[in-house]
């Protein structure tokens, strides 16, 4: 059986590396006695797999691992018990059950939503989040983004569906997953090459608020909640 | 919110922040207003070392289950924070509460090797603590050592308020009791160390003085004052099945470099290999019932969720429920996806095959320990392993579809003579003779024979204590006629011989067997910048040098000199529960090239048998 687990990320937990996290999570799946599956041969591992790696030192409400078990219980048990196995900084939103045909969240990311805001005391004096969003709202950002093989020139624009003030800071849907990712940092640097300004490079506290996959066909975006892709399950 | 005392912008800045937030599963929160006395306990070394080590696990879960203590984790800032908490004057802090170690009752330094002493200096300057007792007030931590290295406190005496000699279990509570009743009273700091200095185990090295003979050896050590006693008792842990052990050991974010459950299955060694000080400071042999270490497995695979578990000890093959207790472990375990570590067995049938069960013979390799490559050098340290057990053992590993063999061996050792040394060579070419003996058909590959070798460091309390331990130019001489011999073997192609560093052996070597005045020598490196002695890239021998120089301390003192037996060794006041005598004894017997009977086969009357159990009355039981 598949099963999407969403849980948040934040307070000290944010330094901790997306590997780190795969180790604390198999670890916690042992704790919690949850009963995952483990892949065949001579050192078998979990079944197991991220959405979307978090960069260390960024915020989230919603991170995505899914994972296959042999047995389950209901949606509220398993989330309580992996609750009760979490550290400060984490904590398990939901266990949703997949079809058994479900793509993973890996191969189903495609946009993100992020609050960014500047880390106390570390915000340009110059900032105006009126020319922000003028920056935001040209017809084109290009901007040459590093791979690991080569460079390539990407209109940053195509990828940024959504950005507005928001209370906490700037809010952003953009871009995610293993074709387009779009990190906030990126639009970041656009825009202090557009302006002339520079920032340091703690300047930015980014929070991820939740990952989607796109439904919409061909030109039209559709975009939904991975949480939103599974059930709740009883007993 | 939890307190965090590095800055978001320092926490990116640097590698590995994993390794200064604390929030591990598993690591203790207390209220601090129900605590009366707060413990920092400090492994010297960065993180990830320092996770690994079992006897913190250990101390930890027992000074948490006092009510009124509550202890703390400390390591040693990576060379990346040093620099930053330097410049922004940042005091060094314990993981837990993230508070400054500076503002705790204790500081207790557990110090596994010599090669830490510049670290320990790091952790009393950057936690802001004068570095010399001496100057230490009431407003500070009573600094506290332990560990094998305690067992030669003397380089390390100004730096140390106490130290303890024993194992954690059995002092600190009476310690811990001492301390509040003099807060309580309002004592001098002095009054309190001097009445700790009484306690079994316990030293105050300030409550002692040192007189040297102009040919610098020791004159006279003795106590200050009448009440203090002249002699420090080690003080152990009888029963090692009723006793705490701990189920929930803190587990790191990062991978350690013991990312697993480790059982402690004895302490103790029988054997008497007579280069080894944990086989004498750790006398007599105490076994933990099995029943006990399979609750444990249990309860702390459970409680961790790690993927691994692995035995502890010395020899462990000599523990005689072995069997068993590695069988419950892949009976138990092996289906739920947990790795049954081994730790390294006497190669035979028995270890063999659990050994197949528990890991890809053709992805592993063998351990042999022959220590000396000639069976005379063999004798000489007592190390009861023949050429003809390790063939054996070694044919049988191939016939089972082995082909990779580690040997490990050390050059320097007393005696030694040129056919000794080469010896190495050629027993690892006899090694891969053996495995070509096998036929063609049914041979898996080639062999491939690593030998290492590490350059002997004579130790405290062991019958080589009174040895002369050999100069560097001696030492990679040595190694040099070992690395031309193994290319004149017919088999060399398929044996590669690596040799350790002879520099950091050298100043090992004058750490190990110090006295009080080498202490200003590890002051001034580190003044000069020496830190992680321990790892070949921070290690700057070149600097220790030019200390010794300005010191005007003669490194041949330490090393070279073979001591008389009547010397004063600055050691001699501590009783470890074997007797010099002993020593004197098998010191005589390894020159005359005499093998001696392990504790099982015979005792020997070392004089452990005074702390009233273990393998010493086990025939009696």
């Amino acid at each position: 059986m598949k099963l999407r687990i969403k849980f948040t990320k934040s307070g000290v937990m944010v330094f901790i590396g997306h590997l780190d996290m795969m180790r604390y999570f198999q670890k916690a799946m042992r704790r919690a006695d949850i009963d995952i599956a483990y892949s065949q041969g001579f050192n078998p591992h979990q079944i197991m797999s991220f959405a979307l790696p978090l960069g260390v030192g960024v915020y989230s409400d919603g991170e995505y691992l899914d994972i296959e078990a042999n047995s389950i219980t209901s949606s509220e048990d398993m989330c309580k018990r992996l609750n009760e196995v979490m550290v400060d900084g984490v904590t398990i939103e939901s266990v949703k059950l997949l079809a058994d045909n479900a793509k993973n969240a890996m191969s189903l990311v495609a946009a993100a939503d992020y609050i960014v805001s500047f880390r106390e005391g570390h915000a340009p004096e110059s900032f105006s989040m009126k020319k922000f969003l003028e920056f935001c709202e040209q017809d084109s950002i290009l901007v040459t983004k590093q791979t690991k093989k080569n460079t390539r020139e990407i209109d940053l624009k195509s990828y940024m569906y959504e950005v507005r003030e928001d209370k906490d800071g700037i809010y952003m849907k953009i871009g995610a997953g293993s074709a387009n990712n779009i990190k906030p940092d990126l639009i970041f640097q656009a825009y202090e090459e557009y302006t002339g300004i520079s920032m340091d490079e703690f300047a930015l506290k980014v929070k991820r608020l939740d990952l989607y996959a796109d439904l919409g066909e061909e030109d039209t975006h559709k975009f939904v909640s991975l949480e939103a892709l599974g059930e709740d399950f009883y007993e | 919110m939890r307190k965090q005392a590095l800055s978001d912008e320092i926490l990116l800045k640097i590698e590995k922040p994993a390794r200064y937030i604390g929030n591990e599963v598993n690591s203790v929160v207390k209220d601090l207003s129900k605590i009366d006395v707060r413990f920092a306990m400090c492994f010297p070394d960065v993180y990830e070392i320092g996770m690994s080590h079992l006897g913190i696990q250990i101390l930890y879960d027992m000074f948490n289950r006092w009510e009124d203590v509550y202890c703390e984790r400390v390591y040693s800032p990576w060379t990346d924070l040093d620099k930053i908490m330097r410049e922004q004057n940042i005091p060094l802090f314990a993981l837990e509460s993230q508070d400054a170690i500076k503002d705790f009752d204790f500081l207790g330094v557990t110090i596994q090797y010599e090669m830490c002493y510049t670290n320990i200096l790091q952790i009393l300057e950057l936690g802001q603590i004068p570095m010399e007792s001496k100057d230490r007030t009431w407003e500070h931590p009573i600094v506290i050592g332990g560990g094998p290295c305690a067992y030669n406190p003397e380089p390390l005496a100004d730096f140390f308020d106490l130290f303890y000699m024993g194992e954690g279990e059995t002092m600190y509570r009476s310690l811990i009791d001492l301390y509040k009743e003099h807060k309580a009273k309002n004592s001098t700091r002095e009054e309190f160390l001097r009445e700790a200095g009484k306690l079994p185990g316990i030293y105050a090295p300030s409550m002692y003085e040192v007189v040297y003979k102009e040919d610098g050896t020791i004159a006279e050590f003795k106590p200050k004052y009448e009440d203090v006693p002249a002699t420090v008792k080690k003080q152990i842990v009888m029963d090692l099945t009723d006793t705490c052990y701990p189920e929930n050991p803190v587990v790191p974010f990062i991978k350690a470099t013991q990312d697993r459950v480790v059982l402690e299955i004895q302490r103790g060694c029988i054997r008497g290999c007579r280069f080894c000080q944990a086989g004498m400071i750790y006398r007599p042999v105490r076994e933990r019932d099995v029943e006990m270490l399979k609750d444990k497995a249990y309860k702390m695979l459970r409680n961790t969720g790690h993927e691994e578990i692995s035995l502890s000890s010395l020899s462990s093959s000599d523990y005689s429920q072995l069997g068993e207790l590695v069988n419950f472990l892949i009976d138990e375990f092996k289906g739920k996806g947990v790795n049954v570590s081994l730790p390294s067995l006497r190669i035979d049938a028995f270890s063999l095959d659990v050994m197949s069960k528990v890991q890809d013979v053709r992805k592993s390799s063998l351990t042999f320990a022959p220590e000396a490559g000639s069976q005379r050098m063999r004798d000489v340290i007592n190390k009861g392993l023949t050429e003809d057990v390790i063939i054996k053992g070694a044919g049988l590993a191939f016939e089972a579809g082995w082909n990779r063999v580690k040997l490990y061996f050390m050059l320097g050792l007393p005696t030694e003579t040129e056919e000794d040394i080469k010896g190495i060579a050629y027993l690892s070419e006899k090694i891969a003779e053996r495995y070509y003996e096998i036929p063609k058909t049914e041979r898996n590959g080639k062999v491939q024979i690593v030998a290492s070798s590490s350059f002997f460091v004579p130790k405290p309390f062991t019958p080589f204590q009174w040895a002369s331990m050999n100069t560097k130019e001696e030492f990679l001489q040595k190694a040099h006629v070992v690395n031309d011999t193994v290319k004149e073997q017919l088999n060399r192609k398929s044996i590669k011989y690596n040799y350790h560093e002879a520099d950091v052996t050298v100043l090992e070597g004058v750490l190990a067997r110090g006295d009080r005045r080498v202490g200003k020598v590890i002051l001034n490196a580190y003044r000069k910048g020496c830190l992680y002695d321990a790892w070949s890239e921070s290690f700057h021998n070149d600097l220790w040098m030019e200390a010794f120089e300005e010191e005007g301390i003669d490194i041949m003192f330490y090393t070279k000199r073979e001591r008389d037996m009547d010397e004063i060794l600055p050691w001699d006041f501590i009783d470890v529960g074997v007797s010099k005598e002993f020593f004197k004894r098998e010191w005589q017997r390894a020159k005359d090239e005499v093998v001696t009977p392990n504790c099982r086969m015979a005792c020997q009357g070392c004089g452990a048998a005074a702390f009233g159990g273990g393998v010493c009355f086990e025939a009696k039981n």
